[in-house]
């Protein structure tokens, strides 16, 4: 059974050529700040916002991969087993993704002020004389985004790697042999709760909602958590039938990506509701402190994409994937995979980007190179780790379980 | 109604029906139904059913819903009695989402609740033809229709030789009807079963 992944040249090429892109990018972003003679308050909060905006959604898709498998860890599930070194290579990269999310939303605080000393991505940095930003200040502050970021990025790095050695290690184990189960399973729980602490609340109030700090949603991280999820599922999809492809994952069958299509499709639905519920409520309750985000973003500059990402992340998902010959084929899932990908980060960009930037909002050569390079990063960092071990999990308790399952 | 004559034979093992019915198929009988006491998963496709169109009814259902929840409400709020309320105007589309949707889930629950009995034909007040007693215990039972071009004593011989545990023939109707359990119907009489 062919259970290694050799990297092709060309996925290696293409890696390598996606993340040249993207430093030259970077490189570019850099030289047009520093030697542009008109480069405006904008141009710079732009800079940081795109860098933010990347490091955040890929770093968010890469934590949902851990908290897809302890669910299903926990859940005792056996669905996700056949193919379950995907998610485990994804979520075991979390520290790179962290790492540069970490390294990016630090500097941000840090040191980033536009010309008037204010910090326009993070506007809590710098609360003035602000009394809503004042009020915030005991839970937003410097220290309390250090130490949750650096807390988060860590913990989850050590699951994220955990989870996939014990996996591996269960290939060596004796035959049948549960401990390293119930051991996953235990440590499943306790990720939860981390999850539910940080990814699920904290996080995103500190890195996402608090571009715009004057408004505040309870829904948010719930939200957030939602896109972050059906991104992750399209994501662990592309990879799944990347490696069908390639011959490998031969217990892979079409009733595996059935229920990969089946989340894509089901948590689109879930993210719309989020969305209107976050929406519906401000709408109607119509508060003059609640309502300039939608104003902004529904009837303001950003309409454009307000309704795109109604139409890709709702209309096109519940219209093309809804049937089961739809999500039994391999081209209808990989194409939806694709789009909801961009629907959500098109979502997380119009979360980011009308703090700082107003109505300049561009999506460019800056913001189409800086996606590459992170999408060049993940199909390396994952590629690289996918190849060094077995593919299959062997002796897992509940591979055959996996292999005979039904969709 | 239409009353027929069927063969039935009454297996006391999965394992043993899977083959049969293959078997069964393959000889070119036609298989009237297969009662089993739960689930068993491929038996479907065993027996060469198709999927039915029940989740393309769902699909019209939930429409039929949403376009009526929409028409409906819009109708009242912009036309026949329209008031204000909350600054909001008369078109007032998103306070409407929640009650649509929860109409589209209504009229493609409830419909494809009456599809789904329809298609198994059953439906309180319905009564069908039980080929075994213990078909809903623990035998699987396979009925097979018998025409007049079918001779009785092969197709029972045939059906013993797949392993059967017991065969026997029955006239019995083929599709439901209204009627009380307590009671026989005049054919079933006459049959005497």
């Amino acid at each position: 059974m062919n259970d290694r992944f050799e990297i092709p040249a060309r996925l290696k090429n293409t890696s390598m050529f996606l993340i040249a892109v993207g430093v030259l990018t970077l490189i570019g972003g850099i030289a047009c700040l520093l030697m542009g003679h008109n480069s405006t308050d904008v141009d710079k909060s732009r800079f940081w916002a795109v860098l933010l905006h990347d490091s955040v959604f890929f770093t968010m898709i890469t934590g949902c991969c851990i908290f897809i498998q302890a669910a299903v860890a926990l859940a005792q599930g056996s669905w996700l087993v056949a193919y379950r070194r995907v998610p485990e290579a994804i979520g075991a990269n979390i520290w790179v993704f962290g790492g540069i999310a970490t390294v990016v939303t630090f500097l941000i605080v840090f040191c980033y002020k536009d010309s008037h000393g204010i910090n326009a991505i993070y506007p809590w940095v710098t609360p003035g004389n602000d009394k809503v930003l004042l009020g915030k200040a005991p839970f937003l502050n410097k220290g309390m985004f250090v130490g949750f970021t650096l807390v988060t990025v860590g913990l989850f790095t050590f699951f994220g790697n955990k989870f996939r050695s014990l996996s591996i290690a269960q290939e060596s184990a004796p035959k049948n042999d549960t401990k390293i189960y119930w051991k996953v399973f235990r440590l499943s729980g306790l990720f939860l709760l981390v999850y539910g602490l940080t990814q699920m609340s904290t996080i995103p109030w500190l890195w996402i909602m608090s571009v715009q700090a004057h408004w505040y949603s309870t829904l948010f991280s719930w939200y957030t958590f939602a896109s972050a999820f059906v991104s992750a599922f399209s994501l662990i999809l592309l990879w799944v039938v990347y490696l069908k492809n390639q011959g490998n994952l031969e217990l892979v069958n079409k009733e595996h990506i059935h229920d990969l299509g089946k989340f894509m499709f089901a948590f689109s639905i879930f993210w719309t509701y989020l969305w209107f519920a976050q929406y519906m409520l401000i709408w109607y309750s119509n508060q003059p402190d609640e309502t300039f985000y939608f104003k902004m973003r529904q009837q303001g500059p950003y309409s454009i994409i307000f309704y795109a990402n109604f139409i890709i992340n709702f209309c096109m998902p519940i219209l093309i994937i809804m049937s089961r010959p739809s999500k039994r084929n391999y081209f209808t899932v990989t194409f939806m995979a694709m789009v909801i990908i961009f629907g959500h980060w098109l979502d997380f960009f119009q979360m980011i980007m009308p703090g700082p930037l107003g109505e300049n909002w561009h999506i460019n050569w800056y913001e189409i190179g800086i996606f590459m390079g992170f999408a060049g990063i993940m199909i390396f960092c994952v590629s690289r780790t996918l190849s060094k071990a077995s593919l299959v999990p062997a002796n897992n308790l509940l591979l055959k379980e996996a292999v005979v399952h039904l969709s | 109604m239409a009353i027929k004559k069927f063969a039935v034979a009454a297996y006391d093992d999965e394992e043993v029906l899977f083959p049969a019915v293959k078997k069964v198929r393959s000889s070119g009988y036609k298989i009237h139904d297969v009662y089993t006491p739960f689930a068993v998963h491929g038996l479907d496709e065993a027996m060469g059913l198709k999927g039915t169109d029940l989740h393309i009814a769902g699909f019209i259902y939930g429409l039929c819903g949403t376009s009526t929840a929409v028409g409906f409400i819009s109708w009242i709020f912009t036309s026949d009695w329209p008031i204000i309320y909350g600054g909001k105007p008369h078109f007032a589309l998103p306070a409407w989402i929640p009650i649509t949707f929860e109409l589209t889930v209504l009229f493609a629950a409830v419909g494809m609740t009456l599809t789904f009995c329809y298609l198994n034909q059953i439906m309180p007040g319905v009564k069908k033809h039980i080929f075994h007693p213990r078909q809903s215990d623990d035998m699987f039972v396979m009925a097979i229709e018998i025409n007049s071009h079918m001779s009785e004593q092969e197709t029972v011989a045939f059906l013993k030789a797949t392993g059967a545990k017991e065969v026997n023939v029955q006239v019995a109707e083929a599709g439901w009807w209204y009627g009380r359990w307590d009671k026989k119907e005049p054919y079933e009489l006459a049959a005497g079963n």
